[in-house]
């Protein structure tokens, strides 16, 4: 092929260059109209523009979607928050300036000219912020003596207010300036650097629908930088409004439950997979993520031992310990190994080969069936029950609950929790799974780790006799105009396909667990409404015989899942305590603790009239007064 | 192999053309980014190491016979077809597209040199092919698959500017290989369905507003449309004579929104007014008459519809950037050839060049 050339026929692309010759002036001929047109024609209107009258963009930030509870009670909203700038290029005396601010605003004036001095590079129109959120008084002030400020520039923005001060922090989440990371995300394509965004949390998860769209005016000033007209105008819109699950006066209260001891609790309807109360303790302030934070309040947070900047109800994972008898004891029941009646002779310890399997009381709990078991919490029964049925059977049911895997609540880094199979072993360390190994699994040890989440979640399944709603925190999202825009209804999970029957005989012994006497969880009793549940301490380090004084971060966790009332279940809690030790004696009172909130709420248990009184009067009064008008006339839906 | 005839017959108005527009750009990025204060190395100095890489670019490109091209055209197109792919799984993602291809050493861009690898292998497809009245619409099937592919691709990183650069190169060039009435009218009705459908299925919200605010830029003055506006009141406060060197109010006090790259030509036009545009149109006018004329000059096929495709991507650059700045076309990021500041710009229109000037310098050696 190669030198095989193609003279081209001559006379018709030389009349066609010709064409194409005269299309190319043609073209050049406009682009020279359209400039003697902008340059000659219209040069003395858009020079004037351009000198005497300044444009200026002036952005006006969105007002952020404030976040409700279920029964449209606000968790957070916006309030104004006022700052001060400098605009350089109107700036007379800059020094003068400087000192003036520096001495009123009673602040460093070295801090406030390294802002000078950072700002100073970008275009000579454009706002250098110096202080924010200064007082109304102080607003006021520099607002009369702005003519003998020349370059002075007051601001205001909506910043979220947390009106409920801790509560729910970690639920909530806070907002930060947004990542270099997030910034090269498609999701986050609209925002500029230095955009406040959410930084965990709902505020994170569901950023999108909360934010809003930033609008700004296009404005002429006159030379002094002050306001002649606005030349045109967007305005912002508002972002929509979440409507949670959560019951504001339930999650205060279960918060109150746990005292200054670390953990999770998670309140859910049975029936829904609504999230009532979603605690993660100790708590932080919100507020101070969004403001200024000393760095010695960050140590502070950042030393404490509990962790409380930690999400323990959607990130912790715990062994459940002996809350996971009850899968044990369904997988037993379906797969025929036992039964109501089956027996076991518990004298405190079983021995496999050469390992000696401990029950947590070394006198024996004698004669056990499953009732006495589960009531007692022996370990002996299910370590037996356990070496028949193998680590994988055990397996396939906990996943019958959804457990292993994130349940999908709607926020981001939820964790999966992990139930060890023998395939997952050879997978992730090589090795063969052992038999002795199945036995700390068929009581929640070993392996085996859950989220207070799935804790929660595995309650309700029984109390509903296997089904099991997603559990998930947000029930709608409303626009600024009131029009719901999503609504999230029941999703059904899984459907363990177990007959009702045997889901009764688990349920009779977690009834005795709390209400019969040498039941475990006789702390979260209640005496006007039946309370079913089971208790579990789950081991962090082996540190078995070291009686005394075990080291905080060593000490077992307690934990207790329940569900009431018996007969015709509502709601599912879970809590963990973290280091807390035993799960009747630390967890199951936090538990009836929040089982008697849920229950005086709905008017079937009657508040004690102090503490109901005492409470409004301390907490719920300022909360609900400030919906500011000016940022968001949010509307409250459900209500 | 060297032959002298190559040097007597070097394209020397072509190279100085080059010279002078890149040094009127070099100057007018001085001032473009006299504002945005000190750095380690300014803009200006930048550019002038891209025009001397580029230019070591023109002479390796000028010193073979182009007539090889011919032979590797498909190859080159097949491998930047593949980085397309390529780009699309593993290219880093900045600014929400994905353009970018980390090659270790340095970062490729596969839309730049598609469009150079365009006009190859068209020109490589119509060098053999005949055409005795006019292409029909059946002639244009492996053309328009030619086209499809890259064009799609890239829509899809996304990069809306260059995909509209490839169509309108390939186009340029099936228009000077000749198309018949029936074809174009058919063609032209063809399309109107598909530019719906592209409208509400391949085009993004933000490209989607682009073209509103083009169409009505009071619609959002703030974003796309506040380039707009602030680029038209800086050329036309330029007036007749301009505001003078570095005086550019609009520019200097940072109106004008990436004004040492796309909108270089608004600074420029604010600082040196009427009469220094029409001399910086004059240049770009003559510079693609001259591939024009370098491609009318040149004895094969294959060089002339080469010349006509490199001349048709440097024409439809200077238009659409221009039209940009001065508000007759929607914002699109689209360079001004050898004008504004940018290595991969440089890059690709340098290699241009030394290919016209290849042509050029052989065009007695058939």
């Amino acid at each position: 092929m190669k030198g095989q050339r193609y003279i081209r026929e001559v006379k018709e692309p030389r009349r066609r260059v010709l064409g194409m010759s005269i299309a190319v002036a043609v073209v050049f001929f406009v682009l020279l109209s359209r400039l003697w047109y902008l340059q000659i024609i219209e040069s003395g209107n858009l020079r004037e523009l351009s000198e005497n009258n300044r444009l200026r963009f002036v952005p006006v930030a969105a007002s952020r979607g404030a976040i409700l509870d279920r029964n449209g009670k606000v968790l957070v909203s916006n309030s104004p928050s006022f700052s001060v700038a400098v605009i350089p290029q109107d700036v007379k005396d800059k020094d003068a300036l400087l000192n003036t601010l520096a001495r009123y605003l009673n602040l460093d004036l070295a801090e406030l000219q390294d802002k000078w001095e950072k700002g100073k590079g970008r275009a000579k129109f454009y706002p250098i912020i110096i202080a924010s959120g200064i007082t109304r008084e102080q607003m006021e002030y520099l607002e009369e003596n702005r003519l003998r400020l020349p370059g002075l520039d007051i601001e205001m923005k909506p910043i979220r207010e947390y009106g409920n001060g801790q509560l729910a922090a970690h639920l909530l989440g806070y907002l930060g300036e947004i990542s270099e990371e997030d910034l090269g995300k498609e999701s986050y394509q609209s925002y500029n650097p230095g955009d406040y965004v959410g930084k965990s949390g709902i505020e994170r998860s569901w950023e999108n629908y909360l934010h809003g769209a930033d609008g700004g005016r296009q404005i002429e000033v006159d030379a002094r930088g002050r306001y002649l007209r606005t030349i045109s105008e967007t305005s912002p819109t508002i972002g929509n409004s979440i409507v949670l699950t959560i019951d504001r006066d339930l999650q205060k209260r279960a918060e109150q439950a746990f005292g200054d001891k670390a953990g999770a609790a998670v309140a859910m309807d049975v029936n829904s997979g609504e999230i009532l109360a979603f605690v993660s303790n100790p708590g932080f302030d919100p507020s101070l993520f969004t403001g200024h934070m000393s760095s010695k309040q960050w140590q502070t947070y950042l030393e404490d031992k509990r962790h409380p900047l930690e999400n323990k109800a959607l990130k912790g994972q715990y062994p459940p310990g002996s809350t996971f008898k009850i899968i044990t004891a369904l997988a037993g029941l379906k797969e025929g190994l036992i039964d109501d009646t089956t027996s076991v002779v518990c004298k405190g310890s079983y021995t496999v080969g050469r390992d000696t399997f401990k029950c947590w009381d070394k006198k024996g709990h004698g004669v056990v069936n499953l009732k006495k078991a589960l009531k007692e919490s022996c370990d002996v029964y299910f370590y037996k029950l356990g070496e028949r049925l193998g680590v994988d059977r055990i397996a396939a049911y906990a996943r019958e609950f959804g457990l292993g895997s994130p349940m999908g609540i709607g926020l981001e880094n939820e964790r999966g929790g992990l139930i060890p199979t023998s395939e997952w072993k050879e997978k992730k360390y090589g090795k063969k799974w052992y038999r002795g190994e199945t036995l700390p699994v068929s009581i929640g040890q070993g392996y085996v780790l859950m989220t207070p989440i799935q804790l929660a979640a595995m309650i309700a399944g029984v109390a509903t006799d296997g089904t099991i709603y997603r559990p998930h925190l947000v029930k709608r999202v409303v626009d600024p105009d009131g029009r719901v825009m999503k609504e999230f209804s029941p999703e059904v999970l899984k459907k363990v396909a177990l007959p009702p029957g045997l889901f009764q005989q688990v349920k009779e012994g977690l009834l005795a667990v709390v209400n019969e006497p040498h039941g475990t969880g006789a702390m979260a009793r209640l005496y006007e409404v039946k309370v079913a549940g089971k208790s579990g301490t789950s081991q962090v380090v082996k540190m078995r015989d070291s009686k005394g004084n075990v080291p905080y971060q060593y000490r077992d966790h307690a934990l207790f899942v329940a569900f009431a009332p018996y007969d015709k279940p509502e709601i599912a809690v879970a809590v963990v305590v973290e280091h807390g030790e035993h799960g009747g004696s630390a967890a199951a009172p936090i538990v009836g603790s929040i089982l008697r909130a849920y229950f005086e709420g709905k008017g079937v248990i009657k508040a004690p009239i102090s503490r109901s009184a005492d409470e409004k009067n301390a907490t719920e009064a300022p909360t609900d007064a400030v919906l500011p008008e000016k940022n968001g006339s949010e509307p409250v839906p459900g209500n | 192999m060297i032959d002298r005839r190559l040097f007597t017959n070097f394209d020397w108005t072509l190279f100085s053309l080059i010279l002078i527009i890149s040094s009127l750009g070099v100057f007018n990025i001085f001032s473009a980014a006299a504002s945005y204060g000190v750095v380690t190395t300014p803009y200006f100095v930048k550019q002038i190491y891209w025009i001397l890489a580029g230019l070591s670019l023109v002479i390796m490109v000028c010193s073979f016979d182009y007539h090889i091209l011919e032979d590797v055209a498909f190859w080159f197109y097949g491998v930047v077809l593949f980085l397309l792919v390529v780009v699309l799984f593993f290219g880093k993602t900045s600014m929400g597209a994905t353009r970018w291809l980390n090659l270790g050493l340095f970062s490729l861009q596969p839309s730049e040199p598609v469009k150079i690898v365009i006009v190859m292998a068209y020109a490589r497809f119509f060098s053999r092919y005949p055409l005795p009245r006019g292409l029909t619409l059946r002639d244009l099937f492996y053309p328009a698959l030619l086209l499809g592919g890259p064009a799609l691709l890239i829509m899809k990183q996304p990069d809306l500017g260059t995909a509209i650069l490839i169509v309108l190169i390939a186009c340029s060039m099936l228009i000077y290989v000749g198309l018949r009435w029936t074809t174009v009218v058919t063609v032209v009705l063809a399309t109107l369905p598909s530019v719906y459908l592209a409208w509400h299925h391949v085009l993004r919200d933000y490209q989607r507003n682009r073209i509103l605010n083009f169409l009505d830029p009071e619609r959002d003055p703030l974003k796309s449309g506040y380039h707009l506006i602030q680029s038209k009141i800086a050329v036309g406060s330029g007036g007749v004579t301009g505001k003078g060197y570095l005086q550019g109010t609009q520019a200097q006090l940072h109106f004008l929104p990436e004004q040492h790259t796309d909108f270089a030509f608004s600074v420029f036009a604010e600082e040196w007014g009427f009469l220094g545009c029409m001399v910086v149109l004059f240049l770009y006018m003559f510079l693609i008459l001259w591939g024009l004329q370098i491609a009318s000059r040149c004895n094969d096929r294959f060089g002339s519809l080469m010349a006509v495709g490199v001349t048709a991507m440097l024409f439809w650059h200077v238009v659409i950037n221009m039209g940009m700045v001065i508000g007759l076309f929607p914002v699109v990021g689209v360079p001004l050839p050898f004008f504004s500041y940018g290595g991969t710009s440089m890059v690709t229109s340098m290699v241009g060049v030394g290919i016209l000037l290849n042509i050029s310098m052989r065009r007695f050696m058939f």
